[in-house]
Order: C-alpha cells, then structure tokens, then sequence
C-alpha cells in the first residue's frame, strides 16, 4: 500500500496563536542493527528528514535516526501568521518519499 | 506435541543463531556511554553544556523500548532576538547514540516537540537545546527499560 | 457438582472460585503508563490509525463481485455492536471474528479468504470492531454456545508447556504482580486487534494467546484452530460488560 502519512493541523486559529501541529507517518524505521534467526544483519530503512512549510517558507526541519520508533510521530509548534498552506515532506533511505498538505484559515 | 528430537534441533538452532552473530563486546557500557560523550560533543562544539531551561517529560519506568513516547520543552520566549534553534535529543545504551535533531526558530512560537522513541536499555537520555545566543542547555534523565514478558522468538 | 457450579455462575452471573470477581476486573489500559495511555486514547496519534484507514480502504474496495459496503453499506451502522458478540456460533460452528470475515467474502463476495495475521485481514477486523468501541462485550452463554465456552474454560485451567503454567495462574491468581519487572495483567480481551509496542505493529488476539504459550514453553495453537476459538470465547466472555476498546495500544 502507499506511503501512508496523517497530519492534524487545526483548520482555523487565530493570528500569532501558537498552534500544536501532529504528523504521523507509517514507516517500520528499520533500524539496521537487527539480525535474522541465521545471523544476517537486515539493512537499515528509515525515514531521515522531515519537513515542514508555510505558505513556501521552512518552519520546521527533523533529522530522523534509528532510535525513532515504528511509525514516526512527531509533533511541534508553529505561529499561525497567515491563512494558506501548510506542506510537510518525509524523505528517507532506498528512495523513501511522501508529501501531504493541510490549509489553514487565520484571521 | 514437539519430539525430544525436534526439541534439541530447535534448541540446537536458538544457540548456534547468536554464536553466528557478532558478540556483543564485553566493554559495550563503557564504549557506549563515551559514543555518547562524543555525539554531545559533535552536538556542543567547544561551548559549556549548562543544565536548566529544559525539561524532557519521559516515563521513568517504560512500558516498552519500542516506543517511548517523549517531549522536550524549553523555557524561551521564542522571538528573533531570543529563541531556540535547535533540540537533540540523544540516548546511552542504544546502538548509536542520536534519537531526534529537530531545527525550530522564532516562528515555532514555542520550543515544544514530541515524538516515540526506541530505548535500548536502561540508562540515560538527554535532551539539548541549542540557543540563538550559542549557549547549549540540557535535561538528561534516568530511565527503566523492562523486556516483555511473552515474546514470540520468531515464531509468529 | 461442576455442572451445578457452572450454571449457578452463568444464571446469577457472579464469578466462580479462582475467577476474578466481576466487579474488580480490569483492563490492560489501567496498567500502563500515563504517555502509553496517551497513545491509544488520542485518535490523530493512534499507531493503529493507518491500520483503520487500510481497512476502511479495503472495506469500500470491491473483492470478488463487491465489497463490504456494497451489502453493510456505513461500517459504523451496520458493524454498530457487532465484534462484541464473537466468536459466536454460525451454522453449527464456533466461529471468531476473522473467521466471520473470511466466510463473507469467500460465499458473499466470491473472493478468496484471507490468511491470519494478514495485514488484510487485521485491517478489515480492526476496521469492523473499531466500530463497536465503548460498547459492552456481549458473548452469548447460550445452550449452543455452552459446550464451547465449558471447552475454553477448561483450556483456560489447563497447565501447558515446559513451565507447565495454564493462564488461570498469572491471569487469575497473579495479576498486578510483576513479572520480570514488567505488572501482570488480568488478561482481558477487551482490545483487540491492538497494536503491541513489542510487535511494532498490529496482532490479533490468536497472536498475543500464541506469544503466551511459547513463553511457556509450549506448542501453540494453529491459527484459527477449534482451541483457539474456544480460548477466545472463553475470555471474551470472562470479558462481559467489560467495554471494547479497539484498537488498542499495549506493551
């Protein structure tokens, strides 16, 4: 199934409120150190970077390591300035990638 | 019901799995408690590493080291003059020391993050904030890490 | 005498010697941490989420000659207190939820039943249930029903495995001690499917009943197995009244 990812953005705030921003994103986040019941090490696969824009402009940025659990959550603070657009972008290994968008109204 | 037979070769099998595998080197606390002194100092630089301002909120006794649900807050009023710009948090007995970097600025409004994270093994995990006025502070907390007790040792 | 006792317990509805009395039963949840807690109650951060939404997905889908909908329609309406009635007796069998599923689509939908521990069928079971959170387990003790849960009590009871403990001795007698550090908790069925921080991922009950037994040291129970269904019954109705809370987050 595709790269699945869930954001909670409120839909509405009010201009210079903070507002509390949810990602979810479903990864196994293989962590590169586990082995197989032979003993062959399983590679690593993990998202390594998340993004996030408003209205164009990068408020937030993540590195990601191993030691993030299954199903990266992660979730921060943001000023709301003005109605529009807010983009968030996973990136990680083998070419891992998913976007997703929420609009907000501020006023 | 499994033959005595079968029951040796499975046993024979769980044994001979961790032999194959690299053995986990008898000096493994002390090398990765200086991992960690080394990810701070790549995190720190050269500047002091103040305690104060921040606070890391985890459960004390984990449920689970898969995921453990943390947030790191820290006391600044986040405007261009005086804000944080970054948030490390790092932990000691993983296999690799760095858990989450996460670059923030005045437009976060506040200096408040949280994610899951996986803990290896009881011991310490730290959180480092790194000022706008280049001074780094941190919360460095003691955690319990207990295994589960009904596994599935692959047999799912 | 054990035929006496087991009705008195069913018709006056109080627990026997060794069961937990009813009134002081408690779910998992209560045993974990504030932040653990945290997790299943906020419905945005639930890592069960994507496991809805992929069952919702498959719901809608059209399998075989139509999808779930295509006969139930809304999920929340038609599937409305529905897992908490399994496993129950259908054409003379005992039958769980997955089970339930799998003869829908292999008689209704002409499509091919789908393998335990799937992701398919953990997200469609998942997806059905969910819509019975908050609501009372209600597993029949009815006549038919009877010889089922006596088969699943009696497994309930039974020592197994090398360590030759049956589930009544942690679950009944031990539960709020601590095993290895970690409590032992009563064991009610009230979440499943649940995402187990252990597994990373989703699981069944069957699943979590399997992880018992080999920590036992025992055989455990095919998939889907009379025994298994049997158990399941047993501790869906040990769970009566109890609310679902699927899905669940557990250690």
């Amino acid at each position: 199934m595709a790269a699945r990812v869930v954001v909670s953005v409120p839909p509405s705030a009010k201009r210079g409120e903070v507002i509390e921003i949810k990602t979810l994103a479903s990864h196994t986040m293989e962590t590169g150190f586990r082995h197989t019941q032979t003993g062959e090490l399983i590679p690593r696969d993990i998202i390594t970077q998340f993004v996030c824009a408003y209205n164009g402009v990068e408020i937030f940025r993540a590195e990601l390591f191993p030691a993030v659990a299954a199903n990266p959550l992660i979730t921060f603070t943001t000023v709301a300035t003005e109605s529009g657009t807010l983009e968030f972008k996973w990136t990680g290994d083998n070419g891992y990638s998913a976007a997703q968008s929420a609009s907000i109204t501020v006023t | 019901m499994t033959s005595r037979r079968q029951f040796l070769a499975l046993a024979g099998g769980a044994l001979a799995a961790p032999a194959a595998m690299a053995q986990l080197d008898p000096n493994i606390a002390v090398k990765r408690r200086v991992a960690l002194q080394n990810a701070i100092h790549k995190v720190v630089g050269e500047a002091e590493l103040k305690t104060g301002k921040v606070k890391l909120d985890i459960p004390p006794l984990i449920d689970n080291g898969n995921a453990v649900p943390l947030t790191v807050t820290v006391d600044s009023p986040m405007t261009a003059a005086e804000h944080v710009k970054a948030i490390h948090v790092l932990t000691e007995k993983n296999p690799q020391p760095f858990v989450l970097a996460a670059h923030l600025g005045p437009r976060a409004g506040a200096a408040r993050i949280s994610t899951r994270a996986r803990i290896a093994d009881t011991g310490q995990v730290i959180a480092i904030a790194e000022l706008s006025d280049g001074s780094f502070w941190s919360h460095t907390v003691s955690v319990i890490v207990t295994l589960s007790a009904c596994l599935e040792d692959g047999l799912i | 005498m054990r035929l006496a006792a087991l009705l008195f317990g069913a018709v006056c509805g109080c627990a026997l010697a060794g069961e937990i009395p009813l009134a002081e039963r408690r779910s998992g949840y209560d045993e974990m941490s504030r932040e653990t807690r945290a997790m299943q109650d906020d419905d945005t951060t639930n890592p069960a989420l994507f496991t809805l939404m992929d069952g919702e997905a498959l719901w809608n889908h059209k399998e075989g000659e139509q999808s779930c909908a295509g006969c139930h329609g809304d999920a929340a309406a038609s599937m409305k207190g529905v897992a908490t009635r399994y496993p129950r007796v259908a054409g003379g069998k005992l039958i769980n939820l997955e089970q339930r599923i799998n003869a829908c689509r292999v008689q209704h939908q002409k499509a091919p039943a789908l393998a335990y521990e799937s992701k398919e069928l953990i997200a469609l079971t998942t997806y059905v249930a969910r819509q019975s959170r908050g609501l009372p387990i209600a597993v029949e003790a009815d006549a038919p029903t009877r010889p089922y849960l006596d088969a699943g009590r009696k497994l309930y009871e039974q020592r197994l495995g090398q360590l030759n403990l049956s589930c009544s001795q942690c679950h009944d007698d031990n539960w709020g001690k601590s095993l290895a550090g970690s409590p032992i908790p009563q064991g009610q069925a009230t979440g499943y499917p649940i995402y187990r921080l252990e597994w990373q991922g989703m699981g069944s009950l069957e699943r979590r009943l399997r992880n018992c037994m080999i920590g036992l040291r025992a055989e455990p129970y095919a998939y889907g197995s009379p025994e298994m269904v049997e158990l399941e019954l047993y501790l869906m109705w040990r769970a009566r009244g109890m609310k679902l809370e699927t899905p669940a987050v557990r250690p």
